[in-house]
């Protein structure tokens, strides 16, 4: 298994290179850059401006300054933020835990929910409650999450006062203390329910119809037949079974894990890395942008091989050497 | 002691025996639905009214073809299906009426082995574990003494011990097969009902496994009913046998009057198809026209008359009960 992983890591290596290539490209091709972002370039002297663009480079060739960048990337120095001015590397940690905060509570939220719904459907298919289930996930999947979350803003924050309607924390409150991290638990379970109900249509149907289709294998007879009881049947027997497909979402969701939602996170006001991406986009902050999209493609990368890696340990019949 | 007598022996001696199970006139339809609102619009009668005993330490042999209801009486038997009507008497107790944690502990004296070792098997357990499972089903057990019980099971099925602790995908068809065997006596069962355990297996491997289940018939006084469509291997293998056609039992009789004097005609079309290894004998073979009728829309009056070589008009209006038209010797058929 590590030989393995390592194999696995070094194979990364090339598509990180190639990916690079391309998110780099991509910068450049979009109109202006990230000095247009700053000034107002109807109101400054062209001269400066010209001046500016010598000084920091966007004059050499293009692949003269993939270099700069990329030789700057590998050894961590992800280049100055045109916006905050300060390291990239430190606006990005600044946010990830926020995001992971929110990825991991809309997870554990999105299986807590498509675990009971997708067993209790698997057990009684064709039934009214499992056609039940099978509405509400639908249209769970199909309402947009800046609806879901505006609606859900302006009933449960504006009305009801439960939650918070942005932000990721109080401000009074002193950075460390208890109320602090309840503080920020409090602030994050709205968008987290946002966006774990969204992802909970997919996993509920799937655990569902996979249970079904367990439930009709044959080595399932063969437990009735040993004098099986049927509750131990389907948490053990059929359960373990289906548990497997679902690890190939969670390779996916790892990344989603980091590059959270933008949308929702964007609509919370939820300073995550989420809403540091749309805001670099729409401010040229291209330093960050490519960092963040670089990190993202890793974690993309790295998710599928956690799944790869999963695989062998929840299904014995694969063996990875 | 010939083989003659040892066979003979082994009847007289099966003869004073108790009956282990008897089935009476049951009945097993499956509902055919269609439709909008899905209800029921038919019945595919996969038993039609069957009845036969077996007793203690016999083995019974079911043949027909593929969809006459061999498998469907197996499994009513053993309550995976629930019998539409009819009596299931295991060792005299009605067992067709219960349900739930009774039905649950009926289970351990009556266990299957089945048809596909390939798909019967749990991929994600070990294979000490799928067969330790239906001993803690009923008893809790110190675990290193159930570990030693299991591997000295193992090797009565003749598998390493080391087999307790791989997964059944490592395993060959036929060694599959044996690892399904050992399950189904883990719980010191009366009655192993075997639905076709050796139609999935390669030929060579087939008398292997054949040969393990006699032994350790003999060993452990065994009752089986033996369910199969390869004459060959029914013949091997029971003491008595049972030709089954379209959901009907057509004849029963010991193994040596079946494929000596068979009476009814679809058992003698069904001989006479046996592969003869001899080729300088010379047989005439009974050639059936025409398919097996529909179970879901069986003929009136005796279900083979569509292709009976020998049906008379009568036939199509009387279903001929099974009798006893010679002794030990059943027979559904109007000509006796």
């Amino acid at each position: 298994m590590l030989k393995y992983t390592i194999k696995r890591l070094l194979g990364t290596i090339p598509m990180l290179i190639l990916i690079s290539i391309v998110v780099f490209s991509l910068a450049k091709l979009m109109p202006g850059d990230s000095l247009s972002g700053e000034i107002d370039p109807l109101n400054t002297n062209p001269e400066y401006i010209e001046e500016m663009r010598e000084k920091l480079g966007y004059n050499e060739p293009l692949p003269v300054q993939y270099f700069n960048w990329i030789t700057g990337f590998v050894q961590g120095d992800f280049g100055k933020s045109t916006k905050y001015k300060t390291d990239v590397f430190d606006i990005i940690m600044e946010k990830v835990p926020n995001t992971l905060l929110l990825g991991v509570i809309s997870l554990i939220i999105t299986y807590i929910l498509a675990f009971a719904m997708g067993m209790y459907s698997g057990r009684r298919p064709y039934t009214i409650g499992d056609n039940a289930i099978a509405g509400i996930n639908y249209i769970m999947l199909a309402i947009p999450s800046f609806v879901a979350a505006v609606v859900a803003i302006y009933f449960f924050s504006f009305h009801l006062n439960w939650f918070p309607f942005g932000g990721s924390v109080d401000i009074l409150i002193e950075k460390g203390s208890f109320e602090y991290y309840i503080s920020k638990l409090h602030h994050v379970l709205l968008p987290a329910l946002v966006l774990g109900a969204m992802g909970t249509a997919s996993y509920t149907q799937f655990l569902r119809n996979d249970i079904i289709d367990n439930s009709r294998k044959d080595f399932v007879r063969t437990a009735r037949a040993k004098g099986t009881p049927i509750r131990k049947i389907y948490n053990v027997h059929i359960l373990r079974n289906s548990i497997i497909p679902l690890v190939t979402f969670l390779g996916f969701d790892f990344a989603a894990l980091i590059g959270g939602a933008i949308i929702t996170e964007t609509i919370f006001t939820y300073p995550g890395i989420g809403m540091l991406f749309l805001d670099s986009v729409t401010s040229r902050d291209y330093p960050t942008l490519m960092a963040l999209t670089m990190l993202l493609s890793f974690l993309t990368l790295a998710g599928n091989l956690i799944a790869d890696l999963l695989y062998g340990v929840v299904d014995p019949r694969i063996r990875l050497d | 002691m010939t083989t003659r007598d040892f066979i003979q022996d082994r009847i007289d001696s099966l003869e004073n025996r108790d009956v282990l199970l008897e089935v009476q006139n049951l009945k097993t339809y499956y509902p055919v639905r269609g439709g909008f609102f899905k209800r029921t619009i038919g019945h595919v009668k996969a038993v039609d009214d069957v009845s036969f005993t077996i007793r203690k330490g016999e083995t019974l042999g079911l043949v027909g073809e593929s969809g006459c209801g061999k498998s469907t009486t197996g499994r009513t038997i053993l309550r995976l299906l629930k019998p539409t009507d009819g009596q299931i008497l295991f060792e005299g107790k009605e067992i067709t009426k219960i349900s739930g944690s009774k039905l649950q502990k009926a289970r351990r004296d009556f266990q299957m082995v089945f048809q596909d070792p390939y798909a019967s098997l749990n991929p994600t357990q070990m294979v000490g574990d799928i067969i330790a499972e239906p001993i803690l089903n009923y008893e809790k057990r110190n675990k290193k003494e159930l570990e030693q019980e299991i591997k000295s099971l193992l090797t009565k099925v003749g598998l390493p011990e080391a087999a307790y602790y791989k997964y059944a995908h490592e395993f060959s068809g036929g060694q599959r097969q044996r690892i399904g065997i050992a399950r189904a006596l883990a719980l010191n069962p009366k009655l192993i009902v075997a639905d076709e355990p050796v139609s999935a297996l390669d030929v060579s491997v087939q008398s292997q496994v054949l040969n393990l289940l006699k032994e350790l018939q003999i060993e452990f006084d065994l009752t089986y009913l033996f369910i199969a469509h390869d004459l060959s291997v029914v013949k091997h293998m029971s003491d008595r046998i049972g030709v089954m056609y379209l959901g009907n039992l057509v004849e029963v009789a010991s193994n040596r009057d079946l494929y000596k004097e068979p009476l009814h005609p679809y058992t003698q079309a069904l001989i006479s198809a046996i592969p003869e290894p001899n080729t300088a004998i010379k047989k005439e073979r009974i050639v059936l026209e025409g398919d097996v009728p529909s179970p879901q829309n069986p003929p009136t009056g005796c279900p083979f008359h569509t292709r009976c070589p020998m049906a008379m008009e009568v036939c199509s209006k009387e279903k001929p009960p099974l009798k006893e038209v010679r002794p030990g010797h059943h027979v559904a058929c109007v000509l006796y």
